[in-house]
This record gives C-alpha cells, sequence and structure tokens, in this order.
C-alpha cells in the first residue's frame, strides 16, 4: 500500500498536544480561500512547467514523470509558485512501513503522530495501517481532518485513532460554502458522531472576519457543541488567520484583532467551555 | 617561596589598575574584584610545570590551556558548595545566628549567609536546594504572605548577588516553595539566581514539569537536570552550581582550567599526531598545573584552616574535587578534518561526530588515569566539564556543542549528537534551546522532548522563548535590555552582563536556531 506523502515534520509543537510527529498527506477535496499550504490540495499532473524553472536543477521528468531530488533542493518554493494545479512536485510515494521508519528515529521525544493535509481522510487505508504500526510502538494517534469525510464508515480507523481534530470551518452552511467552496452538513454530522464516540479531540475554528459574520457563526458552533462537550469534552481551538503561504488573491484578508478573538473565547467560555486555546 | 617578575610587568600591571580606577562602566563592586585580581597577578608562587607558559601565556590565537581568571595565588576554592541544611538546622556561630523557627527568619537567615560565602566570582555560586531548606517553614505564614516573601527574597538575591553564576536548585520533588518560586520569577523576569530543576520520572509529576516549563519559557528558568544521572554519580549528594556544574554538597571545586581543543588541533599535523601527541602532551601539562593549584589552595592558602565555613563544618575539604575542562570540540573536530581534506562537519557529519567521541575517550581515560590525593572524593580522579566559554573567545565553539549556525534543520539530530557526549561530564555540560513562542500554547512539547533526552543520556537542558529579555548566554542568564544598556557605555549592576555582551558580539548567542 502507498501513501502519497507530502512532507513530514519530525518535532512539531502545533499538531496536537506534546511533541509530535506530523505527517502530510497530499490532496484536498475542498478550497479554503485562506488555505496556508494551497500546494497540497491537488495531485501532481507531471506537466513538467516547474522542472524548468527550478533555479536547483533538482526537479527532472524521468518516462514523463517529475521526479523529485530532495538532497538538491533549497526549498525556495519556485515550483510551487509556479505550477498552476494547486500542486507540488516534492511529495513522495511512501509505505506506511516506511513513513513509521521515520516516525521511530524520534523516539522517545515524541507522543504520539498526527496525520493531516492536504484532507488526510481521502487516503483512509493508508492512515489505518500507519496507526496500526504506531500503535504497536506506543504512540498516540490524531487525525486532523476538515470532516467532510463520513467517519462513520471507517470503524477500523477509529479504532486505532485516539481522536480526531475536526476543523468547523464555519457553522452556517452558506457561510463555509463561501470560505470553502463546500457543504459542510457532513462536518457536523462527524462532529456529533465522534463527540458521542469520544473520539472528538479538537475542534477548530479558523476566524477570518472578511468572509463571515465571526460572532455568529461561533456562538452557534458553541451551542451546536455543549451537548457533545457534556458528553466528552474536548478542546477548541481559535485560530487567527494569518496570511503566510496564503495565495495571493485572498492575502489581504483582514488578519482579526486580538479583542475579537478575545470576545469569541469569551462568548465560548461562558458556555462552559473549559479549554480553549488561541493561536 | 616567590618568585621575582620583571619591573616592565609590574610596569604594565600598575598601568592597568590606574585604568580600572578610571574606567566609567566599571561599578564599584566590579572595580573592587578587577583590583583583586590585578594584585595577585603580581604573584609567582605556584609550583613551576614545565612547559606551561608555552601553553597558557602567549597569544589567544595559540593558547591551549586556560585557567580562567582564577588568579596566580589562588585564595580560596573556585567553587564552594556550603551544606545550607546545616545552617537551617544549627545556625551559625561565626555569623551568631540561630536557626530559623519561621519563613521570616528563613529567608533572612539564607541572605545573611550569601554575604560570607566567597568563589571566584567573590559571589555563591551555590545558594542552596531552596525547596528543602525553605519548605519546612513555608507554612509558618498564610500563603499570601509565603508568595510575597518568597518573591522578595528572590528580588534581594538578584539585587545583591551580583553574578548570575549564583546557582539555586530545586527538584525533584514538587513543593509549595518551587511554585512560589516560578510565580515569581514569573513576573521579576530576573537573571538571578541562576536555578536547576533536578527531574525524575515518577518523582517529578507532570503538574510540576509543566508549571516549570512554562515559567522557563517566560523568565529562561529553571534549567532542567537529570537526576537519575547526577545521582548515580554523586551518590545521591549532588548540587548543581553556577553554570550546570555537578559538585559535591558542602564541597566543590578547587580549579578549573580548561583544554581549547581547537588550538591544540592548530599544532597538530594529523588527527594521529592530535591524538597521540599533541592532546596528551597538553593534558598532561594541563593536569600538572591544576594540581599545583590545589596544592596551594589546601597547603598554603590557609582557607580550609581559617575560613568558617570550614571550621563550622559548612564545607569539608575531603568532598572538594576539581573541574578538568575542554571547549572547542567542534573546532577541533573540523580543523583536523580539514587538515586530512575531509569535508564532513562536526554535528552533521557521522565520522566527524565519531571523532569527537574518540577524542573524549582519549580525555576520559587520561583523567581516569591522572591522581590528585586532595581529590579523594572523586576516587583521586578531576571530574571532567564541558566549558561554556568566555566573553573574549572568538572562534571558540562551548564544551562539545554544535556552533551556533551549523545546528541541524532537524533538533531530533541534534538532540541524538549531544547524547553521545554528555554522559563524560559529570560535572557540567549542557545545550540551550530558544523555542519558539506557539509553543507557550503547548508546554507538553518541551516536556516531552525533556523526559525523550533523558532517557536518552542527555545531562541538562535549557529553553528560553526566542523573544524573552531574560535569556541564557551560555551557561548563565542575562537581560537583553542590560546588554543594551552597557552596550551604550552605562554602568550595569551585573558583572556577567559584559560577559554575555561579549558572547552575543563574539559568539554569537543571539542568532541560535529556534525549535
Amino acid at each position: 500500500m502507498l501513501g502519497v506523502v507530502t512532507k513530514i515534520i519530525p518535532f512539531s509543537s502545533v499538531d496536537g498536544p506534546g511533541n509530535r510527529t506530523a505527517i502530510f498527506l497530499q490532496g484536498c477535496n475542498i478550497n479554503c480561500k485562506y488555505c496556508h499550504n494551497p500546494e497540497t490540495r491537488n495531485s501532481c499532473i507531471n506537466c513538467g512547467l516547474c522542472v524548468q524553472v527550478c533555479p536547483q536543477k533538482a526537479l527532472s521528468l524521468e518516462n514523463g514523470k517529475v521526479s523529485f531530488d530532495a538532497s538538491a533542493c533549497i526549498s525556495c518554493d519556485t515550483c510551487i509558485k509556479t505550477c498552476p494545479h494547486g500542486s507540488t512536485p516534492k511529495t513522495r510515494l511512501m509505505t506506511p512501513e516506511e513513513v513509521m521508519e521515520i516516525v521511530k528515529k524520534q523516539m522517545p521525544f515524541i507522543r504520539g503522530i498526527t496525520v493531516s493535509g492536504g484532507e488526510c481522510m481521502l487516503q483512509p487505508d493508508f492512515i489505518t495501517e500507519l496507526f496500526k504500526l504506531a500503535k504497536k510502538e506506543n504512540l498516540g494517534t490524531l487525525i486532523d481532518s476538515n470532516g467532510t469525510i463520513d467517519f462513520r464508515e471507517y470503524p477500523d480507523l477509529l479504532e486505532v485513532s485516539d481522536g480526531v481534530m475536526l476543523d468547523i470551518k464555519a457553522f452556517f452552511p452558506e457561510d463555509h460554502r463561501r470560505v470553502t467552496d463546500a457543504d459542510n452538513n457532513k462536518v457536523l454530522e462527524n462532529a456529533q458522531f465522534l463527540g458521542e464516540n469520544n473520539k472528538l479531540s479538537e475542534v477548530r475554528a479558523v476566524i477570518v472576519p472578511d468572509l463571515y459574520d465571526v460572532v455568529k457563526n461561533i456562538k452557534a458552533m458553541g451551542e451546536f457543541l455543549v451537548p457533545l462537550y457534556k458528553i466528552n469534552p474536548f478542546r477548541i481551538k481559535i485560530i487567527a488567520f494569518r496570511p503566510m503561504g496564503v495565495r495571493e488573491e485572498y492575502a489581504n484578508l483582514q488578519v482579526p484583532t486580538k479583542q475579537l478573538l478575545e470576545e469569541l473565547r469569551g462568548i465560548l467560555a461562558d458556555m462552559g467551555f473549559e479549554d480553549i486555546v488561541i493561536i | 617561596m616567590i618568585r621575582p617578575i620583571s619591573n616592565e610587568r609590574v610596569e604594565k600591571t600598575r598601568e592597568e589598575i590606574l585604568d580600572i580606577i578610571k574606567s566609567s562602566t566599571l561599578t564599584h563592586e566590579q572595580k573592587v574584584t578587577c583590583l583583586a585580581n590585578k594584585a595577585d597577578s603580581l604573584l609567582e608562587v605556584l609550583d613551576e610545570v614545565p612547559g606551561l607558559d608555552e601553553l597558557l601565556n602567549c597569544p589567544q590565537e595559540d593558547r591551549c590551556i586556560c585557567d580562567l581568571s582564577e588568579g596566580h595565588a589562588p585564595l580560596r576554592p573556585r567553587y564552594i558548595a556550603p551544606d545550607y541544611q546545616k545552617l537551617m538546622k544549627e545556625g551559625c556561630k561565626y555569623l551568631n545566628l540561630a536557626p530559623p523557627t519561621d519563613l521570616f527568619e528563613a529567608l533572612n537567615t539564607l541572605l545573611i549567609f550569601y554575604k560570607h560565602v566567597p568563589s571566584v566570582t567573590n559571589y555563591p555560586v551555590y545558594l542552596g536546594q531552596l525547596d528543602d531548606l525553605i519548605e519546612p517553614f513555608i507554612d509558618t505564614v498564610d500563603e499570601k504572605t509565603a508568595a510575597k516573601l518568597i518573591k522578595l527574597f528572590l528580588l534581594n538575591v538578584d539585587r545583591t548577588v551580583l553574578d548570575s553564576f549564583a546557582h539555586a536548585d530545586i527538584g525533584p520533588k514538587p513543593s509549595k516553595t518551587a511554585h512560589f518560586i516560578f510565580e515569581a520569577e514569573k513576573e521579576l523576569e530576573d537573571a538571578v539566581p541562576n536555578l536547576s530543576l533536578k527531574y525524575q520520572e515518577g518523582v517529578s509529576s507532570d503538574e510540576y514539569l509543566k508549571e516549570a516549563v512554562e515559567c522557563a519559557l517566560v523568565s529562561a528558568k529553571p534549567s532542567f537536570a537529570n537526576h537519575n544521572m547526577f545521582s548515580k554519580e554523586f551518590n545521591g549528594e549532588y548540587v548543581i552550581a553556577s553554570c550546570y556544574n555537578g559538585l559535591y554538597l558542602g564541597g566543590g571545586a578547587y580549579t578549573l582550567c580548561r583544554l581549547i581543543l581547537g588550538n591544540i588541533a592548530k599544532r597538530s599535523s594529523s588527527i594521529e599526531d592530535f591524538k597521540t601527541k599533541q592532546l596528551p602532551y597538553v593534558m598532561d601539562v594541563m593536569a600538572k598545573y591544576m594540581d599545583a593549584r590545589i596544592k596551594f589552595e589546601v597547603e598554603e592558602s590557609g582557607f580550609f584552616e581559617n575560613n568558617f565555613l570550614a571550621r563550622e563544618g559548612f564545607i569539608s575539604r575531603d568532598k572538594f574535587t576539581a573541574m578538568f575542562g575542554l571547549v572547542g570540540m567542534a573546532d577541533a573536530v573540523n580543523m583536523l578534518f580539514e587538515k586530512e581534506g575531509k569535508t564532513g562537519r562536526y554535528g552533521s557529519d557521522e565520522a566527524a561526530n565519531q571523532l569527537g567521541v574518540e577524542i573524549m575517550e582519549i580525555i576520559d581515560k587520561f583523567n581516569q588515569s591522572h591522581t590528585n590525593k586532595y581529590c579523594e572524593t572523586t576516587d583521586g580522579h578531576f571530574l571532567l566539564h564541558a566549558q561554556v566559554g568566555l566573553a573574549e573567545d572568538i572562534g571558540v565553539t562551548p564544551g562539545t556543542r554544535i556552533p551556533i549556525g551549523e545546528e541541524p534543520e532537524e533538533l531530533i539530530d541534534q538532540l541524538n549528537v549531544l547524547s553521545k557526549f554528555h554522559k563524560y561530564f559529570p560535572s557540567g555540560t549542557g545545550d540551550i534551546f530558544p523555542i519558539d513562542l506557539t509553543v507557550h500554547r503547548n508546554p507538553e512539547y518541551v516536556m516531552d522532548i525533556i523526559k525523550g533526552a533523558f532517557a536518552k543520556d542527555i545531562r541538562y537542558m535549557s529553553f528560553y522563548s526566542s523573544n524573552s529579555d531574560v535569556i541564557r548566554v551560555t551557561g548563565y542568564l542575562v537581560k537583553r535590555s542590560e546588554m543594551e544598556k552597557l552596550d551604550a557605555g552605562n554602568n550595569v549592576i551585573q558583572d556577567t552582563t559584559a560577559l554575555g555582551l561579549g558572547a552575543a558580539k563574539n559568539g554569537h548567542i543571539l542568532e541560535r536556531k529556534v525549535r
């Protein structure tokens, strides 16, 4: 079995509790305007445009496929900026065992792994196999997902997952569509299902005042989540929009003020949520 | 017997004395210290060691041995670690202090005593295991008062112990005292005291470690010491003093001299020459020089006969040892590799790191074969020490650290290099990691790294937030704001600020890789 891996961050402090190895899988099924790594959305179609612009000659076309030499790469991102398809030539096809070898190198300094993306749930079988290997090493296993793929269909995966860190990018369907070009009915169903089954470890909301009514959405989201929180508590992360890595046409979206973020925290705290983190 | 010196040297020293007196940046206390150093620099009383002059008293770029300004006639051991518990239980006759009965008296007793504990800096380098010392008195007042008293105590220490090599210890057990110290340090953000938490998995709770990490990300302290490792080496009776030096409680270190490995490599024609001739020769000279210093301290200076610390049993001569230091492992390995036309660099190349380990084995073996009769507490041997460098060091990498700017891209690779070297240094080594601000919301990230590191024989780690005012220079703390003041030509209260400024300019300490 092979997964399309965008990159592996050996030590990550921002992908779940403690120190974790974060594995990013290539490909996404929605289109968030504020996406920080838009090159992770699509598969490479081997058009070769990036090969011509790479200043380090780290890319080449071999038998019609783009080949990447990591040792020559200086991470200037010229290839990513050039790609017209929202992709990157730097992905690797890897088996779960190969990924696990890299993870093992980080032990005993990590408490677990997190798979992220792109949308990692587009490769559920790969994650299942990887998590089985991780569990053998007593490592924690978290999924970072946009919630558009139905988790009810993957009981084997949930069996080996500690939990899901779920994005609720907006609560109201029309807002979610404006932010992501996709509906959110599946997202909310997933939240419900995961919450009831003690698999919801974190809910994240990215705050972009220019794209939707932030206060109204957070209020509604909080009210929706309160019953779930009472079953099994989880963390809520309020993530401020930042322009780093965002596509040019969206990079001018307004960054939320500290004041607004604190107001949102207050709204959620008043509803009884205790573990609220602003980033 | 005092050997004569040249008139030229006397005249030069007189000029230097006048410069010190007229200095606009030195404080009064700093002038007095410098003047005392100039006075004993005129003496020549230590046993002569053949070959020493050429290795020690030569231009900086050739110097292979450095005695870290201990002077020519040491009047006290370099580092002294008094048994403060004895003070708390029995009081002190010399200072006419009765044993304290409540928190007010306990803290006051300590503050008085600190004034009388000498060291190479003229300030104490060890302030005691504060939780054990203070905890018995912590409930003699209400919590609010206890918190305030401890904050005032720490403020007092920072403003009167004018040197951030002053080191206090806590842990491994959690305590109310430690909690109040963390709360105070987060507000004070002061450089003094240096603080170590002795961490032991199972004894130090996660809540305790988390509180300590949160404090460190604001105030650059505490640092974290591998309690299991130190305990084993010192039969449980160790203190962390000065930078990060493991020493016996109630004892200390007579002296610390350091090998400048890069300059020893410079005089070597090949790796073989370095390993079999140059390094063994310089080690032999340095060990003999340390023997001469120890002999003077024990047999001539009168310190152990006359000082109240020894007379009343706060310290005992037979718990002292000496520290056989080194700097510039990276410099030596890289230079030797260049001489042999190899391309690998220390820190990133497996073969280069392996050469480092081989050099450590040679140094360790030498130390295990050299004996000094006054180091009976450490089986007659010195203890190895990875020295952190001096402000005036240029192109000298501290201890066995990877040079700033050459740290491996991934922290794991840096940690794996450290774990090869930390075990050699019971009397201290350590590494420093500036941490990105986002970690403030995830202190468990740092906790996981500490736990993993201590499971892998890493001895001592320090963290600070990449944007805090208090930062760790090499083994001690300074405030960036104080360095800026000094750089603009103003007086600053602590003498370590000048060392920090030198290290920032010559040692690039502000350019460490942020994790």
